[in-house]
């Protein structure tokens, strides 16, 4: 039997980027606020020190900060008609646990989407007819636009100190930035971080054949910086350490260094760790929820936690599981088309490449994950994709992110993998090459979904999220053709060798891909075509808002963190300038 | 006794490799300058070898073997077991990554089809104690009547060749499974930090001339463009 505990005004669940963010903000508002994280805390001062987090075997290999597979999991198939079986440990994504959650290990890469991302459907219905669209591509518009999200693009860019460099600022060109982003308010914080030796062949070889190259934008400060929390951050070292893990500078952003010391010391904010949230209590008729069952995996006992307001903000299957079991909202069935929770999950088509260029020296461990250059030429409609015969597209750039050698280590086809040999190859190669990546979009399709497993069961006897996914002909065929313009690039570099890769036919649980989950809880316009609206408040209960990655209607050509933060940002107003005042829904449906 | 004097000679050639990369170019570490101080004897002191904790008697040995094969010693470093890579397996089977921390463990158990990744019951340290009995089985049928380690070292290389490719026909057990697994644990103990057991003398670093801990290049990515930049690398300890 759970123990009730005394209502509170706000319960945040899942203590990452928008965790932070809407804690800090309902704080802010006045109200008091509990986080609930399942996992444990994580200090800076205390676990994110020297010479701890040079251990790459700890976090790159065993992955100590990422979610624990023995208490929760998915199941996953290919296909509706295949049967699931669970993810033992995960591979291809690596959602993280404890405070921080994957804004600790994530690669910091900053984007915006593009503007006409948000008006998808409507886009290439306009350009190239609404019979173009298959009807097996369940893609949607987002119900917010570019414009009104930018204001909370930049209050993320600045919470961030991202390095950039602008390439429209207010409208007016800028040289030497990304002449397809969106306009800007303002300039990025700080200015771009340094380029490495790959990224900077990369970006000569892009201008002579007529693409746009610019520097990545990355939430890593280029230089000191005071946040407008008043945390200051330290200028990135290039140190090549901090994939899948922390940085010791303080200049990777995490929720950890840039919002939680401010949380801190809040007096209205109270952080419980290791609980795990089982259930949303869920009053149908009253269209609200009223607390959260959740049980205390350091006592073992279980609570009821009412609250006057709910946010859930754990990763997208964490999100998805809460709505099918509390029954907020219709689950979605692929058969019939009917329901939302669980629909258009999407993904990140990722492919790439190496190029070696024997003799030259690119000292590869000096780095950090956005020092990259990038071109945009050939994502969202940046481009015309008369007679290509799919949608979508993706960046393109060459990363220097470090060179860990257990991981980071690469060499060309035909040199032996061990035994004779290999050491000698390892010694030429190691230091000489540099790595390419195309961040393709991926547009919904109707058998891609989550649903509830009808056999495995997490440690707490729950149902396990059920993810059914696989690559379309539409990826494949996007995918392609960014590897193609990659290859284009990568030819011009003259490297001595160069090699890309493909993705498989089929999308394997195995080995590490991309962390770029999304869809399940999708924003939309209506209740018909979304579980959430464009505040991000449920539309089966008004005091319910979901957060993260899991309300993008699809994925688009972009790391999904800078949309995440600015939706943060933008349900947080909502919430705290008119829900507040006259709590009820914010959109009539 | 000859099986004796094989390890034996092994250890001297490790204890000598600040020397042989320093005359291959690797890495120039402050000590490997100055002249070793004059020895009374003309060997120094044999060490004592680490006992297995995790493994037994029979699956060290494969380990040794087989972390020898895929590590041969050479002029760049000495074989796998000479640098820990054996050590470091056993330390890490009987981790709690050895012990299937972490890892979803409830059936029911089916196999599943590749893209559904791993799906066995067995934790790390059970999935390489059935794949050493297996492949040791494979190789008595195979290579008449041996295990694996007692092969010489053409046929041991062949039996991994034949492994990795998927040509090795197990009894009840993947042998290419085995073989990413084997291989992927050697490469970590060979390149992990030497704090683990493997990376003896930071060979695997020197080899690729990675300089391990130390790592503020703020000031040196421009300084060194297109020049390589070499450190004595620095480990976990170093600074303990």
């Amino acid at each position: 039997m759970a123990t009730k505990l005394k209502e509170i005004d706000a319960l945040v669940i899942g203590m990452g980027f928008s965790g932070a963010i809407l804690a800090r903000e309902l704080t802010k508002a006045g109200l008091n606020v509990v986080g609930l994280e399942r996992g444990p805390d994580r200090n800076p001062a205390e676990e994110f020190t020297l010479t701890r987090l040079r251990d790459e075997l700890r976090y790159v290999v065993r992955l100590e900060l990422m979610q624990d597979n023995s208490i929760d999991t998915i199941s996953f198939r290919n296909t509706p008609d295949e049967l699931a079986l669970p993810v033992r440990r995960f591979g291809a994504f690596l959602p993280g646990e404890g405070v921080g959650g994957t804004g600790i290990h994530w690669g910091a890469l900053h984007w915006r989407f593009l503007p006409t991302d948000f008006r998808i459907k409507s886009a290439l219905a306009e350009k190239y007819g609404a019979k173009s669209i298959p009807e097996s591509m369940t893609i949607q518009d987002w119900p917010v636009s570019y414009d009104e999200l930018e204001p909370h693009y930049d209050r993320f860019d600045k919470l961030c100190g991202v390095s950039g460099q602008a390439g429209n600022l207010r409208g007016k060109p800028i040289a030497g930035g990304n002449p397809f982003e969106g306009a800007r308010s303002e300039d990025y914080p700080n200015k771009p971080v340094k380029t490495g030796i790959g990224p900077a062949i990369f970006r000569d070889a892009a201008t002579s054949l007529g693409y746009h190259p610019f520097p990545v934008p990355t939430a890593t400060s280029s230089a000191p910086y005071v946040n407008p929390e008043g945390i200051t951050l330290g200028a990135c070292e290039y140190c090549g350490h901090c994939n899948r893990t922390a940085c010791e500078a303080n200049a990777k952003a995490s929720p950890n260094v840039n919002v939680m010391p401010v949380l801190r010391t809040e007096p209205k904010f109270e952080l419980r760790t290791r609980v795990f949230v089982t259930k949303l209590l869920y009053d149908k008729q009253a269209k609200r929820v009223t607390g959260v069952v959740y049980t205390d995996m350091k006592t073992g006992e279980e609570y009821e936690q009412p609250a006057g307001l709910v946010v859930l903000s754990s990763f997208v299957f964490g999100n998805t599981q809460q709505l099918l079991l509390a029954g907020i909202g219709e689950a979605y069935d692929p058969k019939t088309g009917k329901g939302v929770v669980g629909k258009n999950y999407c993904y990140q088509f990722e492919a790439g490449g190496e190029a070696f260029f024997e003799g030259r020296e690119f000292n590869p461990f000096m780095g950090a994950p956005g020092m990259a250059t990038a071109i945009d030429d050939f994502n969202g409609e940046n481009f015309d994709h008369s007679n290509l015969g799919f949608f979508g597209g993706g960046y393109i750039a060459c990363l220097n992110g470090g060179a860990p050698p257990i991981g980071g280590r690469v060499l060309p086809k035909g040199e032996p993998r061990w035994g004779v040999g290999w050491k000698q190859a390892e010694a030429k190669w190691y230091r000489c090459n540099t790595r390419f990546n195309t961040q393709g979009s991926v547009y919904a399709h109707r058998d891609n979904f989550m649903d509830l497993d009808p056999t495995y069961k997490d440690a707490l006897g729950r149902p396990l999220v059920r993810l059914t996914y696989n690559a379309t002909e539409n990826d494949h065929k996007m995918s392609r053709y960014l590897v193609e313009k990659m290859e284009g690039v990568i030819k011009a570099m003259k490297p001595t060798h160069y090699e890309v890769h493909n993705r498989p036919k089929n999308f394997t649980i195995v080995p590490y891909q991309s962390t770029h989950c999304t869809g399940g809880t999708m924003m939309g316009s209506d209740p018909g075509n979304s579980a959430v609206n464009r505040y991000l408040q449920a539309w089966g209960a008004h005091n319910l808002f979901v957060q993260g990655a899991s309300v993008f209607p699809q994925q688009h050509g972009y790391n999904p963190t800078g949309t995440l933060g600015a939706l943060a940002y933008w349900s947080a107003k909502a919430i705290t300038e008119k829900y507040l005042k006259s709590p009820g829904p914010l959109v009539h449906a | 006794m000859s099986e004796d004097t094989v390890p034996r000679r092994k250890f001297l050639l490790g204890a000598g490799l600040a020397g042989t990369a320093l005359a291959a170019g690797l890495a120039e570490p402050v000590e490997a300058q100055q002249p070793a101080p004059a020895s009374p004897q003309a060997t120094p002191p044999a060490q004592e070898p680490e006992p297995f904790v995790t493994l037994t008697a029979l699956e060290a040995a494969f380990i040794v073997a087989a972390v020898d094969t895929l590590i041969p010693a050479d002029e760049l470093s000495p074989s796998g077991s000479d640098c820990g890579v054996a050590i470091f397996i056993d330390r890490q089977l009987g981790s709690a990554w050895g012990g299937g921390a972490r890892m979803y463990r409830t059936g029911p158990f089916m196999k599943g089809k590749p893209e559904q990744g791993y799906q066995l019951a067995l934790t790390p340290r059970e999935f390489f104690a059935a794949g050493i009995t297996a492949a040791n089985s494979w190789t008595r049928k195979t290579y008449g009547g041996k295990e694996f380690d007692r092969l010489n070292a053409a046929d041991r290389v062949a039996a991994l060749k034949a492994m990795e490719e998927g040509k090795a026909e197990f009894e009840h057990f993947n042998a290419r499974a085995f073989f990413t697994q084997l291989h992927g644990i050697t490469m970590a103990g060979f390149f992990s930090d030497p704090i683990y057991g493997g990376n003896r003398d930071k060979v695997g670093w020197k080899l690729l001339g990675f300089p391990g801990l130390p790592a503020t290049y703020a000031d040196k990515i421009d300084a060194y463009r297109n020049k390589r930049y070499v450190a004595d690398p620095q480990s976990i300890a170093d600074f303990s």
